[in-house]
């Protein structure tokens, strides 16, 4: 029962790690950014990149991951996002080009391949990051086995979680992102700089996908498309949560992943998928703004 | 078509062969020292990867028979098409390379799914295709040669030796979601049964899937004493790596596989595949001279010291010199011509003797297993004496007394 439990609560840290970046750009923001699971995509590649040149491990790349995605969040806000806001159909659309730009750009490795130059570690096929012995050799505590890589990447989530709602709820800036949020033309009319306080919400929660990056190359091929099937959990898990609240996110999270991890071991994956599918569906039509939405822009 | 952008991409994916690239925008006007010949895999999209490797080793082959003087005299000149990963591009660049420019044979597909995209074009303008990949079997057309291994040639010798050398008996049986996999299974379950042991488990995953904590679990708790995977692609990494991360280890639980390549190996870490199975007739770390030889030429032609040789790649290549014979036997290169030349035909490939069944089209192979080291490289612990006969219907009862896809094509009666 504990390893389901856990295994459970393995697969909840996953999409919440995933769904955090993205409960903060989409639902803070209103962007359905379908590159978000590119941006995780470069996290990983981050972690492989400075695994082969510079020679550091998985904990120093978790920054230097977070400090790259969130400048191409940047990047991405400052050249595109930022003419889009409110139309929220407009940057499904050119979110998903930038998606398929940024996949094409490590699979033609900054299209370098062109002039027959090939960089270790990008390209089309099968990357790998290294992880720490000690975060892959399990061992007992009081009878009970842990897995060290899932703990850490369980305590790990927890923290982020911890982390950004300190921002949100205890720090001026997240006093502003939230006003932002609730009404926007208000917010900018009581002083807030809407233009500024949004870019970087959106290059922090970018950044944090970059961290999950790191995490899921873990235990996950890094391939240039390994963003495109993490983006969907991610959504399916914000949605359900409400737009726009961290609380929400997080019990989507925990609900969803111990459902999965239950009917993955009672049944099996392809049926705990569809449970979860179903599940999502029954929850959008009775609570069309999700377990804890409300009413925003 | 031969535009500025086709020249680049072809070009560059082609370094080595960019004296080839010229070929691919003149008008195929085919001259009488010339053999045209299709070869047709995905240049681009999330296939290209391994592909790309199998167009090397076809062009290589070419490159090879042409600079020891041609088939006949003549030149084998390649046109080369893009599948783009695609089925339905497949099919299209298969058409255009059978009508246009009447090619008597392609070379190509990696996939099933594109091979399936193809072959109505060959059966329906009755061409030639020459097909690289293991795979699930299942299928008689008098149109394409089958180089790559069918599920008996995998795993008749598989299971009867984990039976013996392991001393295992209960399976786990453990797939992607699709096709290949589950024919596999089947074979696998005949097989298993013929020995004396037991099925605890059979299971699939979506193809890609990279969750594997509660199948890992699953199997851990399944009593079973050895993992049969027929797992494919991304997903191998995943599985392999939760495998290891759940505590289970390979001299206890040994993952026997029948996808693992060397190249899914050095992917996931060596790490977590020493000490793991896994059959194929060939492997880089078949220590021969041939092969070594083998491995020295492609490094070259690719300009990669590190390129890693596997399967499909050196049945990509080996085909081509079947390919040469047939034409040769026949006197002329027409489809007709080929296939008749093609019955029978042997050749001393990288792996060893391959011949030709007359019969079905596919190629005698030898079973070989081998183990993972930590450098990610095998060792082969278990050769067959001779190559064995390729047996396309085994999941459903074929054996070599009773042969389901005859020379004049299936006999649906026994299915």
């Amino acid at each position: 029962m504990s390893n389901i439990f856990f295994i459970g609560l393995s697969l909840s840290s996953i999409l919440l790690l995933i769904a955090l970046g993205l409960s903060i750009t989409y639902g803070a923001m209103g962007v359905i950014n379908m590159a978000h699971g590119e941006l995780v995509m470069i996290g990983a590649y981050t972690a492989v990149l400075s695994g082969i040149y510079l020679n550091l491990n998985l904990f120093f790349a978790l920054p230097l991951a977070f400090l790259v995605s969130a400048a191409v969040g940047l990047l991405m806000e400052r050249i595109i996002i930022r003419r889009l806001y409110g139309r929220i159909i407009d940057t499904l659309l050119a979110t998903w080009g930038v998606a398929i730009l940024l996949q094409q750009l490590i699979r033609l490795e900054f299209g370098l391949t062109f002039f027959g130059i090939n960089i270790k570690g990008l390209g089309p096929g099968l990357q790998k990051m290294e992880v720490p012995l000690f975060l892959s050799e399990n061992f007992d505590v009081l009878g009970v086995t842990v897995q060290p890589y899932r703990s850490f990447i369980i305590l790990l989530t927890i923290g982020l979680a911890l982390l950004t709602w300190y921002i949100m709820y205890r720090t001026s800036i997240g006093t502003q992102v939230r006003a932002i949020m609730r009404n926007p033309q208000m917010a900018a009319a009581c002083g807030i700089d809407v233009k500024k306080v949004s870019a970087w919400t959106f290059a922090y929660g970018s950044g944090l996908a970059g961290v999950a990056g790191v995490l899921l190359a873990g235990f996950k091929a890094v391939v240039p498309t390994m963003g495109s099937s993490v983006v969907v959990d991610g959504f399916l898990v914000v949605v359900v949560g409400g737009v726009g609240s961290l609380l929400g996110t997080l019990l989507s999270a925990v609900v969803l992943g111990q459902i999965n991890g239950f009917f993955a071991i009672l049944t099996n994956d392809i049926v705990a998928r569809a449970i979860v599918f179903g599940v999502v569906i029954l929850i959008i039509l009775l609570r069309p703004n999700g377990l804890f939405g409300f009413k925003s822009r | 078509m031969t535009n500025r952008r086709n020249f680049l991409k072809t070009s560059s994916a082609w370094g080595a062969a960019a004296a080839l690239g010229p070929s691919l925008y003149t008008a195929p006007a085919a001259a009488a020292s010339e053999i045209e010949v299709g070869v047709l895999f995905s240049l681009s999209g999330g296939l290209s990867m391994v592909e790309k490797s199998l167009a090397d080793a076809t062009l290589m082959a070419m490159d090879e028979i042409n600079a020891a003087g041609g088939v006949n005299g003549m030149m084998i000149k390649p046109i080369l098409e893009d599948g783009a990963s695609d089925p339905k591009t497949y099919n299209e660049k298969a058409s255009k390379l059978v009508i246009r420019d009447r090619v008597p044979t392609v070379f190509g597909s990696y996939t099933s799914a594109s091979r399936k995209a193809v072959l109505p074009v060959f059966e329906k303008r009755n061409n030639m295709y020459f097909y690289p990949t293991y795979y699930e079997g299942y299928e008689c057309s008098k149109n394409v040669v089958y180089t790559g291994a069918v599920p008996n040639q995998q795993l008749s010798n598989f299971i009867p030796w984990i039976f013996k050398n392991l001393n295992k008996k209960k399976f786990f049986i453990v797939g992607s979601n699709y096709v290949y996999p589950r024919e596999m299974a089947k074979v696998c379950k005949i097989l298993i049964e013929q020995n004396g042991g037991e099925t605890v488990g059979d299971e699939y995953l979506e193809l890609g899937h990279s969750e594997w904590g509660a199948m890992v679990s699953k199997i851990k708790n399944s009593g079973c004493d050895v993992v049969l995977s027929n797992v494919v692609g991304a997903s191998v990494i995943s599985f392999y790596r939760e495998f290891k991360n759940q505590g289970l280890t390979h001299d206890k639980l040994p993952i026997c596989a029948t996808v693992t390549s060397e190249l899914e190996v050095s992917a996931m870490g060596a790490e977590f595949a020493v000490g793991s199975y896994a059959s194929y007739p060939y492997f880089q770390a078949i220590d021969t001279d041939a092969n070594n030889a083998f491995i020295e030429r492609y490094r070259k032609y690719v300009n990669d010291p590190a390129a890693v040789t596997h399967h499909a790649l050196e049945s990509s290549y080996f085909q081509v010199f079947l390919w040469k014979q047939a034409v040769e036997k026949a006197g002329e290169a027409t489809p007709n011509a080929i296939r008749e030349g093609i019955k029978g035909q042997v050749f001393d490939a990288p792996n060893g003797r391959v011949t030709i069944d007359p019969d079905n089209l596919h190629a005698y192979l030898t079973p070989r297993i081998c183990q993972y080291k930590p450098d990610g490289q095998g060792t082969i612990v278990d050769e067959y004496p001779e190559p064995i006969q390729p047996l396309p219907y085994s999941a459903y009862g074929e054996t070599s007394d009773n042969m389901f896809c005859k020379e004049g094509g299936l006999d649906t009666s026994k299915l």
